[in-house]
């Protein structure tokens, strides 16, 4: 069985990854991607959670949660994404240092 | 005695009413100079004919009331009228000079376009001045005081389309209001100390309370020199004196009026009327005495130099109002009464006469520009020497027994050093009366006449003449206006040397003039610095500026963005710049907003993390 810090570790990872995505990306969509990866390396950990904690499947709560995450992701992608297409539409870019009109 | 009464109520209202008038009514030129001329002249009648009626009585009073002001507790003031023999030749002369003035006015002003504006001021101004002279309270009397105050600010500034005379409006206005403050302090603390204000009860009140500590009477004092600080602005003396010449900015019948039957008359006729309270307070008295002498001299020596028709008389009235002062702080209240008439009558004529020149030779006011119009302006130039005559106090003229009269109780009061002041102030008035004369009249002809005369200003002067050369004859009934010293014992020199001086001074003057000595350059520089310092007026005018005007300016420069302004500037400024600084955070910039929020998150987690691990 792989030791659960290593599983950590690689949330972790991907965590920091992501977070350097978000804060360094300038693109709409690679943040979108970067948000992704967050996602999923919280995920990594609820499945890890889950097996470490009940070896006999008893306790299948951090399985449900992955589950639950994975429906939010997809729905938020979906949102995100129609909504990346409509701004490319209009301003035909997505860089968002330049779409700051929100500020106004 | 109750129609007199209504009489003397009449005095000061018909000049109100006809002001009344003309402020609302639109009459034409012809109409304004009957209403306006004809209040005052029916006023002059009604005095006159209170003189004739009051001839023979020495202690006659007559009141009269024009209803209640205020009436608070112990505070009861009325419109109240009171006719002493003081107040009687007071309004005499102010009604009969006035009326005088007005008809000459009706002349003189007729071509202005405000002839009607100006008829207004000029019957307010002398109602303000015979309510002042008839007040019973000195509440009422200051009422007067500061409505001939406003009046001769409205009249000099008349011309107002013109800087310099608003200049000159305003110095006048803001000298007199020092005097004039002083003086309602005066009226305050004379309340407190005394519980009345009616000129009468004063006196006597005052004797009752100040005499009996004899040791102690500072408070009389203070209360007499506060009320000199009033009449010194208003009669332009030694501190408060240089409103005076700046105060010719206004037509020349104003000046007239100014000079002789108003404005200037209220200081002399203040003290002489609170004489008694002043006689509580000795050293005022020789404070009012010595200011009368130096004024005296400071007009009299400015007077030598102009060369500004108008500023001569104007220095004259200074010196002359001098005079007055001087009598009445030697003690001597109706001969300064006595010398005020007859100024009144020669001072008047004077100024008229001048204001005819000026009519005739294009407002021209330098008197070396004129000369040789003796031939010319007949009526002026005759006028002009009688009221030069009388200035200069030639015997027979009514200037020399008002003026004799005054040198008389100068001694008879025992202060020779100012009789020999103001000995030679009568030499210097005589010299310069005869170059004033002889400048004008005499001489190389330079300028020719483009206008006469009209026939109501030659009546005015030839009636002014008559009074100036006869008014002064027998003065019936000065010793009823207050006690006289007795003036026995002067000695030859004292009485011969006020006679012969003023021949020896024109005899001067006309040599002066012969040899062409008036008006030429002056060479040697030390006198150059004394004529300048003459013709400014000792300089009081750069004195005042160096010593008030300009550092109170300084101060409003430094001052000019206001130090507590500064303050809660800088309170706005410290709360623009933390504005600026917040409104960084919000620059629109996902990734910074995103930044912020991961470091916040890493500080906490970091903190709470910590702070487990110390527990």
């Amino acid at each position: 069985m792989i030791p659960i810090s290593w599983i950590l570790f690689l949330s972790l990872s991907l965590f920091t990854i992501g977070i350097f995505g978000v804060l360094a990306r300038r693109n709409l969509l690679f943040i979108l991607i970067s948000l992704e990866l967050m996602l999923n390396a919280v995920v990594i950990v609820f499945i890890a959670a889950s097996r470490y904690h009940s070896a006999s499947m008893a306790n299948s709560d951090g399985q449900i949660m992955y589950l639950l995450v994975l429906t939010l992701a997809a729905s938020e992608i979906a949102v995100g994404l129609s909504l990346v297409i409509h701004m490319y539409r209009q301003h035909h870019h997505l860089d968002i240092d330049k779409l700051n009109k929100l500020r106004d | 005695m109750t129609n007199y009464s209504s009489l003397l109520a009449l005095i000061p209202l018909l000049p109100l009413f006809s002001a009344l008038i003309l402020l609302f009514s639109k009459l034409p030129k012809q109409g304004i100079s009957i209403l306006a001329v004809g209040s005052v002249a029916s006023v002059a009648l009604i005095s006159l004919f209170l003189n004739v009626i009051f001839w023979q009585q020495s202690d006659f009073v007559l009141t009269a009331s024009l209803g209640s002001w205020i009436n608070i507790a112990q505070l009861n003031i009325s419109f109240g009228l009171y006719l002493d023999p003081l107040s009687l030749v007071m309004i005499t002369i102010i009604s009969g000079v006035g009326a005088l003035i007005h008809l000459y006015s009706a002349g003189f002003m007729y071509p202005d376009n405000d002839f009607k504006r100006y008829f207004t001021y000029l019957n307010l101004f002398v109602s303000a001045m015979l309510f002042l002279v008839l007040a019973d309270n000195l509440l009422l009397l200051y009422l007067g005081w500061e409505g001939v105050g406003l009046c001769s600010y409205l009249l000099i500034g008349f011309w107002y389309q013109d800087k310099n005379n608003n200049l000159a409006a305003n110095k006048a206005f803001l000298m007199t209001r020092i005097g004039d403050t002083a003086m309602v302090i005066g009226l305050f603390l004379l309340f407190t100390q005394l519980g009345t204000l009616d000129i009468q009860e004063i006196q006597i009140k005052a004797h009752s309370v100040w005499s009996l500590t004899h040791d102690n009477n500072t408070m009389a004092s203070l209360c007499c020199l506060l009320l000199l600080g009033g009449a010194v602005g208003k009669s332009a003396q030694l501190p408060l004196q240089n409103w005076l010449p700046d105060a010719m900015a206004g037509p020349t019948p104003v000046s007239a009026l100014i000079h002789a039957a108003t404005m200037v008359t209220a200081g002399i006729y203040l003290i002489a009327r609170n004489s008694q309270l002043f006689q509580l307070a000795p050293d005022v008295l020789y404070l009012v005495a010595l200011i009368g002498t130096f004024t005296l001299l400071l007009g009299a020596s400015a007077a030598m130099v102009q060369t500004d028709l108008k500023r001569i008389l104007a220095y004259s009235t200074i010196s002359q109002l001098g005079y007055m002062f001087l009598a009445l702080g030697v003690g001597a209240g109706a001969s300064a009464v006595f010398h005020l008439m007859t100024h009144a009558f020669f001072k008047a004529l004077l100024f008229l006469a001048a204001g005819a020149l000026i009519y005739s030779l294009h407002h021209q006011h330098n008197i070396f520009k004129m000369g040789g119009l003796l031939k010319k302006l007949p009526v002026v130039a005759v006028s002009f020497a009688i009221g030069c005559a009388a200035l200069a106090s030639l015997p027979f003229t009514s200037g020399f027994y008002s003026k004799e009269l005054i040198l008389e109780q100068v001694v008879a009061s025992g202060h020779t050093g100012l009789w020999w002041a103001a000995v030679l102030g009568a030499f210097i008035t005589a010299f310069y009366s005869a170059r004033l004369f002889f400048v004008v009249f005499l001489g190389q002809n330079q300028l020719s006449p483009n206008a006469m005369p009209t026939k109501s200003m030659s009546l005015a002067l030839v009636i002014l003449s008559v009074l100036s050369l006869f008014g002064g004859i027998h003065p019936v009934g000065l010793k009823m206006l207050m006690p006289q010293l007795d003036a026995e014992g002067l000695s030859t020199l004292q009485h011969w040397l006020p006679i012969t001086l003023p021949f020896l001074a024109i005899l001067f003057a006309w040599w002066m003039f012969k040899t062409k000595r008036f008006g030429r350059p002056i060479s040697s520089s030390l006198m150059q610095g004394v004529h300048q310092l003459l013709k400014s007026g000792w300089a009081f005018d750069l004195l005042y500026q160096t010593i008030f005007v300009s550092p109170f300016n300084t101060l409003c420069q430094l001052n000019k963005d206001d130090l507590i302004d500064l303050f809660y500037r800088l309170i706005e400024k410290i709360s623009c710049k933390l504005h600026m600084v917040f409104s960084q955070f919000q620059n629109g910039q996902l990734r910074s907003y995103n930044a912020s929020l991961i470091i916040f998150c890493i500080l906490a987690f970091a903190w709470f993390i910590g702070g487990e691990l110390i527990l």
